[in-house]
């Protein structure tokens, strides 16, 4: 193939159609809270690890919505299992089992 | 002498005026320009926030209406009313003309048009209906299909058509828009229980007593997703599905998915028939095009011009209940100016 | 998809377009890469419709081009155009025709700047004053070259020696149109059908008896966007926006494209060349590509014009499979020839992308 210089840019929209939500369903059966959420980031605001690294919970959950779940292993090993999310969540989602749940889905579908 | 008062307009605002008025020893002329009374919520199937028929609502004020303080004027419009002597002459199509103490103007919104959203391919493409014309297939009570006799299987339901949009001519929120998407999103997932349902929102304005428990439960019971970002454009694939582009905002990405039909959660706009109404009688409209209260805490029902009074959705978006409680208050306004 | 709905659109885009007395704006891009167009559109109108028409040695570019890629100034490009308004008064015009979709974006934006701030109008006539000595009327009439040979397509349709329609199947051919953003996207009331449902080229293709299909990307930008192309190392994000269009058109398996705007017909052109290259991906069945064309070259090949007097051999796409469909007469020995029947060589050939020897 030829090299012109440049490479053509890789889109950067979500394809919904084109996604893998297997993961997603797996968390929503086996914490059916999550079904729940607003995204109103109150998680991520009092998160331990967010406070320090790049890490955002609730971009975590948009990511699994959307099956964009490539690179989500790496991103969910940065959460320290705290539980504070679990506290300040107004819709009483149980966050810390999503985060174990998500984890134990990463395996059964690798 | 028995005090009388034209009501125009025999939606549910006008209705239950005319029941309050009549119950008072008030004479009330109801004009309607249709046949039937009862308005949109008589076209509409069931209603937020419990899911009641639309029937029981406009049944219920119908019976209040047999009643002798009460003349039914249908097929009526208005044509010209004057003031004489303390009194208000109302002039209708059918010739008839009527003096009365004082008016309500009960004449309600136009839902707005959505072939106007061009870009949304509203009778373009074949899979995009309204908020209305899904209100009509559920009261029809058929089995919900794309145009090709297929069960959908992924639905896209679109909140603020022709609200809060300044290139549709409309700033105000509607109101009641949210709260219908979230009915309308689960009346589909209980009669079509394999159907994905996605609302695409700016804001979710669940404000009323219940919307919140109702979002909740169609979140939680029915997994209706919610996307927070506006539909930018429609496209017909070569199957007849639609591919629908919007911001996933809480994602900061473009998103695209293929959905088999679009529900548009049209708004309330001011009906024709208000400018019109307000050019006739020196009222004043505000901004939003429909008619102004002169103070926005005690002014409702009030108009600028003294005998003339408003009831309903003709001053603003409003749901079922808070028309009621409007069209209650209202009575009690002219109540007090013909005594 | 239901045509009523489209129609009720087009009825809300109707647009005043000349009849006749017209002063010609050239067009930078096609005067290059698609001499023939230009050529076409002045053949057509002189020579089929006869009208009257000054195609005028003493205009220049309008700069758009450096006006979009942020090296030429609004002051300075609304003098430019200002003298082509002064040269279209001296010669005695008020009609003006524009070939190229940059530039009549430019120039309807312009006429509305001065619309709103008559200072601006003021202070561009010194300027002109200034620097040239000339004075200018503003034209009464703006018509874009397409909305002509819209508002003329049953005339032409009467002439026409081919249509667009496939010889062996019967078949309309199934054509894509793209009118380029700048055609109406910013000021949709100069657009014949608006930005939404333009139906400027539509109705050509309809009139000489082909079909449009309109695809999900259809109103995608051709990824043109004047910095991004010139800059080689952000040209990949420019073929990215034609190469999302191919992909999505391509389940539709259309016989050719026609562009309205030069810098749309560039890149859909030469862009499937580069991603055959890159990533040897053609978007026709064949191998051959998807015919790249200005509506002036589409409505040349209507009227029986010879295809390679309307430069079609200069394109990147080949376009043999198309004139083979619509049954028209060419000979393959004088594609490489010039007007005078002297032999310019052959280009070189593409690694993919097929091309009729």
């Amino acid at each position: 193939m030829k090299d012109f210089g440049f490479t053509i840019t890789k889109d950067r929209q979500i394809d919904y159609d084109q996604h893998d939500h297997r993961l997603l369903q797996f968390v929503l059966e086996n914490e059916p809270s999550f079904q729940a959420c607003i995204s109103c980031g109150g998680c991520t605001a009092t998160c331990s690890a967010g406070n320090l690294i790049d890490f955002n919970i609730r971009k975590l959950n948009m990511l699994l919505r959307r099956g964009e779940t490539e690179g989500l292993e790496k991103e969910i090993n940065k959460c320290m299992l705290c539980g504070k999310c679990m506290l300040v969540c107004p819709r009483g989602i149980n966050t810390r089992n999503v985060i174990l749940k998500i984890k134990e889905a990463i395996q059964k579908f690798r | 002498m028995t005090k009388k008062v034209a009501i125009i307009g025999g939606g549910i605002a006008g209705m239950e005026a005319a029941s309050v008025l009549s119950r008072m020893d008030i004479e009330v002329l109801l004009i309607e320009k249709r046949q039937q009374l009862g308005g949109h919520v008589g076209e509409w199937d069931h209603l937020f926030p419990n899911f009641r028929p639309a029937s029981e609502i406009t049944r219920s004020l119908l019976n209040a209406l047999q009643n002798n303080n009460i003349k039914i004027c249908a097929n009526t419009v208005v044509t010209g009313i004057a003031r004489k002597a303390g009194l208000f002459e109302v002039k209708t199509n059918q010739n008839q003309n009527f003096k009365v103490d004082g008016i309500l103007l009960a004449t309600g919104f136009d839902l707005f048009d959505a072939h106007k959203k061009e870009e949304y391919g509203y009778g373009i493409y074949e899979n995009v209906i309204t908020s209305a014309d899904l209100e009509k297939k559920l009261k029809g009570g058929n089995v919900l299909t794309t145009a090709s006799g297929c069960v959908p299987k992924r639905i896209a339901m679109i909140h603020c058509v022709g609200s809060r949009d300044e290139k549709a001519g409309y700033f105000h929120c509607s109101r009641v828009c949210c709260i219908t998407a979230v009915k309308q999103a689960i009346e589909i997932r209980q009669k079509l229980p394999n159907v994905e349902i996605f609302c695409f929102y700016m804001d979710l304005r669940m404000y009323g007593k219940g919307f919140e428990e109702i979002y909740r439960e169609a979140q939680e019971k029915w997994g209706i997703q919610f996307v927070r970002g506006r539909l930018s454009e429609a496209g017909e694939n070569i199957d007849g599905g639609l591919q629908i582009k919007s911001e996933d905002t809480l994602s900061g990405r473009p998103l695209k998915m293929i959905v088999d039909m679009i529900v548009l959660m049209v708004g309330m706009v001011p009906a024709e028939s208000t400018s019109q109404m307000a050019k006739m009688l020196g009222i004043h409209l505000s901004g939003d095009g429909f008619i102004a209260h002169d103070d926005v805490h005690f002014g409702s029902n009030i108009t600028n011009v003294p005998g003339i009074f408003t009831a309903g959705t003709i001053t603003s978006p409003m749901t079922i209940s808070d028309t009621i409680a409007d069209a209650r208050s209202a009575a009690l306004k002219i109540c007090e100016y013909i005594a | 998809m239901k045509l009523e709905g489209k129609k009720r659109i087009w009825d809300d885009y109707q647009k005043e377009i000349a009849d006749n007395n017209y002063y010609f704006q050239r067009s930078c891009i096609r005067q290059n890469f698609f001499p023939g167009s230009e050529h076409a559109f002045l053949k057509i109108l002189k020579n089929e419709l006869g009208k009257d028409i000054c195609d005028d040695e003493h205009h220049t570019t309008c700069t758009g081009i450096g006006y979009h890629a942020d090296v030429v100034l609004f002051e300075t490009i609304m003098t430019v155009v200002a003298r082509h308004f002064a040269l279209m008064t001296e010669k005695g015009y008020e009609n003006m025709i524009i070939s190229c979709v940059t530039s009549f974006g430019i120039y309807t934006e312009i006429l509305e700047t001065w619309k709103h701030f008559p200072d601006v109008l003021k202070k561009v006539r010194q300027h002109l004053k200034k620097a040239t000595g000339r004075e200018f009327e503003i034209p009464k009439n703006i018509a874009h070259a397409s909305d002509i040979i819209f508002k003329f397509r049953e005339e032409i349709a009467a002439r026409a020696k081919y249509r667009l329609i496939n010889r062996n199947t019967g078949e309309p051919l199934k054509i894509v149109e793209h009118i380029g953003c700048h055609y109406s996207k910013m000021f949709p009331v100069h657009g014949v059908g608006g930005a939404e449902f333009p139906y400027v080229l539509q109705g050509m293709v309809e009139s000489w008896g082909g079909q449009i299909i309109d695809y999900p990307e259809r109103r995608h930008c051709c990824g043109f966007g004047f910095r991004q192309y010139l800059v080689k190392a952000n040209r990949g994000y420019s073929v990215a926006n034609s190469k999302k269009k191919f992909e999505s058109m391509k389940p539709y398996k259309p016989d050719m494209i026609v562009c309205n705007c030069p810098g749309c017909t560039m890149f859909m052109d030469k862009w499937q060349y580069t991603i055959s290259e890159m990533e040897g991906k053609t978007y026709d069945e064949n191998g051959f590509g998807i015919p790249v064309l200005t509506y002036e070259e589409m409505a040349g090949l209507v009227l029986g014009y010879n295809p390679w007097e309307l430069g079609l051999q200069m394109h990147e796409v080949q376009s043999e499979p198309l004139l083979d469909k619509m049954g028209v007469a060419y000979h393959p020995d004088e594609k490489y020839k010039d007007a005078a029947g002297n032999y310019l060589g052959e280009p070189a050939f593409p690694t993919n992308l097929k091309v009729c020897v």
